[in-house]
């Protein structure tokens, strides 16, 4: 009797652990922002966004661009300003309707309405059509030879559940708005969306009717997804199995956790640039002790700023080795960067003083630094750091921490004189760095330009690397733009972040530059 | 002069402190460790506040053992940042010490005023104030605080918060915990409105606040001390607690709660003395107040034997 109980048992035990090999617990530090897929051009928003929505073309895990709604693309053989698609066939969304061309023109002009946040990568586009039920053009102004790369985080909607749910409009997230499609999805990618707690917990299941089946690995057919802020809490949960994978193993504890013989940590550098923006172009700040002057516009004192920031010693203390010290922000990763401008500014604290006499301000100044405290690689500890190092030149920096979802607001909305911000190139070129954060803030361009900087002559020239079609003078004029933001001490650039991703010891996936995991790759032994 | 000392000497307080050694030792601890946190700037070696002597090539340097890079020797070692230990502990104790001080007091003298109050106005009056209190009551006093910090946070201007925190944190936590202090002191004023003293001096017409203040106030100080000296412990560990969860002091700053926070992290990768030694400190803080009250509770009240 005995024998036999202790046999179900190790059958109970053993079904229980197959079926239990399929889900993923999976943590991070912060959450996504919103399921819109348009509102937030951000990382972990569009993480968690490609395994529910997908893109005409994505990158895969080794950053190579792959088929993924659209089948096919090239240039139209006719006219120059065309690019043609033809789209998968035989795709349906989550809730069963059919994918078309039609939902590809939808999405495309959603994402250029003004409240999106990706409409920036579209700015060179004149109109989207549809050309039969599967293909799909896009007409620029002016022939666009980079445009692919600029589709990779385009998601696609569903026009019927769009329309039906009355969410057209593309959330307005700065303003705090909420509509169906921030806390509701409905995609055609590898996951379902069946459970979701901002905050605190999003349920994905594995989409039975999906195109890919057969195609990808797809062994993870359930994850859960739990932001996890406190790092010593995240490692606690690696280490203790109650989560599989995590995407940020603080730098502390790379020892103890790879040390584990069940857990390994994977890393590679990342395509991803750690600075400080100023408040260059406004009359006074807000948060400053100067009247009627802005000391951030005196060109010296952020020169002097620059001189003042340690970034050898945030790279061995705060970063604990994992980072590499920038002079640019621009990761070496992307077209335009050269070492001759990734030259790390030589630390001089007198040179810096003396600078900051120059200027006038011998006696310093005092302001509010703008931190987030659950976005970047020990983001706060970063800020903490420099608080100290630009007290050393007078400067006395107030330190604002707080979670991303409250720091970025300050940013889009120009309620910050001075901040922490981390820029990913997903198209791996400058012209992206250049629309966001370096045009003058438009409609259509500067979204994450908090500086305040406007430079019409610079602008001329972003907006002509949109339709350049010959890649030397293309090159050529991004070259004369880095110089121009080199020559300004535009932004004070921090370092690149290395990434180190945390797993059991079954999970096999390679580190994506971009730092996205996408469990339709993922492999589990 | 030394007559007078001998009567101390010679009171049933101090016979009953001279026979309880818990409560000489706990007196010993807590007032070195007052002492330490007020003659902090003489005592401590760096001083933490002061960013711009930071040397962040400082950080995580192991007690009593020379920096690899600068060579600088730390008796309990730096934090992350760079900061000595031994200095951050002193001047987070002194905060800490500072808040708990300050929202004992805040608390004591708006609960002792109301309790009186409610105690010899009596009817409409106590029934109010005591029924505020009994609702105030039914919540945790951390969730008071909390809620109080963040309404008053969002009144601070934003250029002002740092320097407004300690004051912020000072009034949530006395807000939290007047209740004590307004009980107490009604429940002993209520006794002694009836004793013939009292009723002597409203029969010869003495203004009712002379009455609270000067005859009533004196009888009642006892058990309020004792709530207080408890009070502290409390107070201390409300502070650590709202700071521990990233809602108290802010990080450039660090009371002991921001200190354990901050330790907290590098616990799992073997740095243990940035959590340890505030922790520590924080319990002998805490410990020995706290022994001390219910020494003085026992001392005060022979017929309260818990």
């Amino acid at each position: 009797m005995k024998k036999i109980f202790f046999s179900t048992l190790c059958a109970m035990l053993a079904l229980a652990s197959t079926s239990h090999a399929e889900t993923i617990n999976w943590a991070r530090a912060g959450d996504s922002l919103t399921l819109d897929p348009h509102a937030q051009n951000e990382g972990p928003t569009h993480t968690l966004a490609h395994q529910i929505y997908e893109t005409l073309i994505m990158r895969d895990m080794t950053g190579a661009q792959v088929p993924n709604l659209a089948t096919d693309w090239a240039p139209s053989a006719d006219n120059p300003n065309v690019w043609t698609f033809k789209l998968r066939e035989g795709v349906t969304f989550h809730d069963g309707s059919e994918f078309d061309s039609e939902d590809v023109v939808f999405s495309f002009e959603r994402a250029m309405m003004p409240n999106s946040d990706m409409k920036e990568l579209l700015s060179s586009v004149k109109e989207v059509r549809a050309n039969g039920k599967y293909g799909f053009e896009i007409e620029t102004n002016g022939p666009n030879p980079v445009l692919p790369a600029n589709l990779n985080d385009i998601f696609i909607m569903d026009k019927g559940w769009t329309e039906a749910n009355n969410t057209v409009e593309v959330q307005d997230f700065e303003g705090g708005e909420e509509t169906h499609a921030s806390r509701n999805a409905n995609g055609t990618g590898p996951y379902i969306l069946t459970e979701r707690v901002p905050d605190a917990k999003t349920v994905l299941e594995a989409n039975p009717n999906y195109w890919g089946i057969g195609t990808f690995p797809l062994h993870v057919t359930k994850v859960n997804y739990t932001p996890i802020k406190n790092a010593a809490t995240r490692v606690a949960a690696l280490l203790s199995g109650e989560v599989d994978f995590i995407q940020d193993v603080p730098v502390q504890d790379l020892g103890r956790v790879d040390g584990d013989p069940n857990l390994k940590v994977l890393n590679a550098p990342q395509n991803r640039v750690i600075f400080f923006g100023m408040n260059v172009g406004g009359d006074d700040l807000v948060s400053d002790n100067v009247e009627g002057a802005n000391p951030l516009a005196d060109k010296r004192v952020r020169e002097a700023m620059n001189i003042a920031v340690n970034r050898d010693a945030i790279r061995q203390i705060v970063m604990r080795g994992q980072s590499i010290p920038a002079g640019v922000i621009n990761p070496p990763f992307v077209n335009g960067y050269t070492d001759a401008l990734d030259r790390i500014p030589a630390y001089d604290i007198d040179k810096a003083k003396s600078l900051m006499a120059e200027a006038g301000y011998g006696d310093g100044f005092t302001i509010t630094l703008n931190c987030p405290n659950d976005r970047y690689i020990n983001d706060e500890a970063i800020c903490q750091a420099a608080v100290g190092m630009f007290a050393q030149i007078g400067i006395t920096v107030n330190l604002d921490a707080r979670p991303k979802a409250q720091h970025f607001p300050l940013i889009r909305n120009w309620e910050t004189d001075f901040y922490l911000l981390g820029w990913g190139v997903p198209t791996y070129d400058s012209e992206y760095i250049f629309n966001f954060l370096v045009h003058t803030k438009t409609d259509q361009r500067g979204s994450w330009n908090g500086t305040r900087y406007s430079n019409s002559a610079l602008d001329a020239k972003i907006v002509s690397l949109g339709s350049e079609t010959n890649l030397a003078a293309r090159n050529a004029t991004i070259a004369e733009i880095w110089e121009e933001v080199q020559d300004e001490i535009l932004y004070l650039p921090i370092h690149f972040q290395v990434l180190n991703w945390g797993m059991g010891n079954r999970v096999e996936t390679l580190v994506a530059p971009n730092d996205r995991a996408v469990f339709k790759y993922m492999e589990l032994k | 002069m030394t007559g007078h000392l001998y009567r101390i000497w010679d009171s049933d307080l101090c016979w009953s402190f001279r026979q309880s050694p818990v409560a000489m030792v706990s007196a010993c601890i807590s007032i070195a460790l007052v002492l330490c946190a007020i003659l902090a700037p003489l005592i401590a070696p760096y001083n933490p506040f002061d960013p711009s002597t930071l040397n962040l090539m400082n950080g995580f340097s192991r007690p009593m053992e020379p920096n690899a890079f600068t060579g600088e020797t730390f008796l309990l070692g730096t934090d992350d940042q760079g900061r000595d230990m031994f200095s951050t502990i002193l001047y987070g104790m002194r905060i800490s010490l500072f808040v708990g001080f300050m929202a004992v007091i805040f608390a004591m003298v708006l609960g002792v005023l109301l309790g009186l109050v409610a105690a010899y106005a009596g009817g409409r009056t106590d029934a109010i104030i005591m029924r505020i209190a009994d609702v105030q009551l039914t919540f945790p006093a951390i969730l008071v605080a909390i809620l109080i910090f963040g309404i008053a946070k969002g009144f601070t201007p934003v250029h002002l918060r740092d320097q407004m925190a300690i004051w912020v944190l000072i009034l949530s936590i006395g807000l939290s915990d007047w209740v004590q202090f307004a009980r107490v002191a009604r429940g002993a004023a209520l006794v002694e409105i009836q004793k013939e003293y009292v009723e002597a001096a409203i029969l010869i017409g003495r203004r009712p606040e002379i009455i609270i203040f000067r005859h009533i106030l004196p009888n009642v100080v006892s058990p309020i001390l004792v709530i207080a000296t408890i009070s502290l412990a409390l107070a201390i560990i409300l502070e650590a607690t709202l700071s521990f969860l990233g809602v108290g002091a802010p990080p450039t700053q660090p009371s002991l709660g921001t200190l354990i926070r901050i330790g907290q992290s590098f616990f799992f990768s073997g740095e243990w003395w940035i959590l340890f030694f505030p922790a520590v400190t924080l319990l002998m803080l805490a410990l020995s107040v706290n022994l001390l009250g219910d020494w003085l509770r026992d001392a005060l009240n022979p017929k309260l034997d818990d």
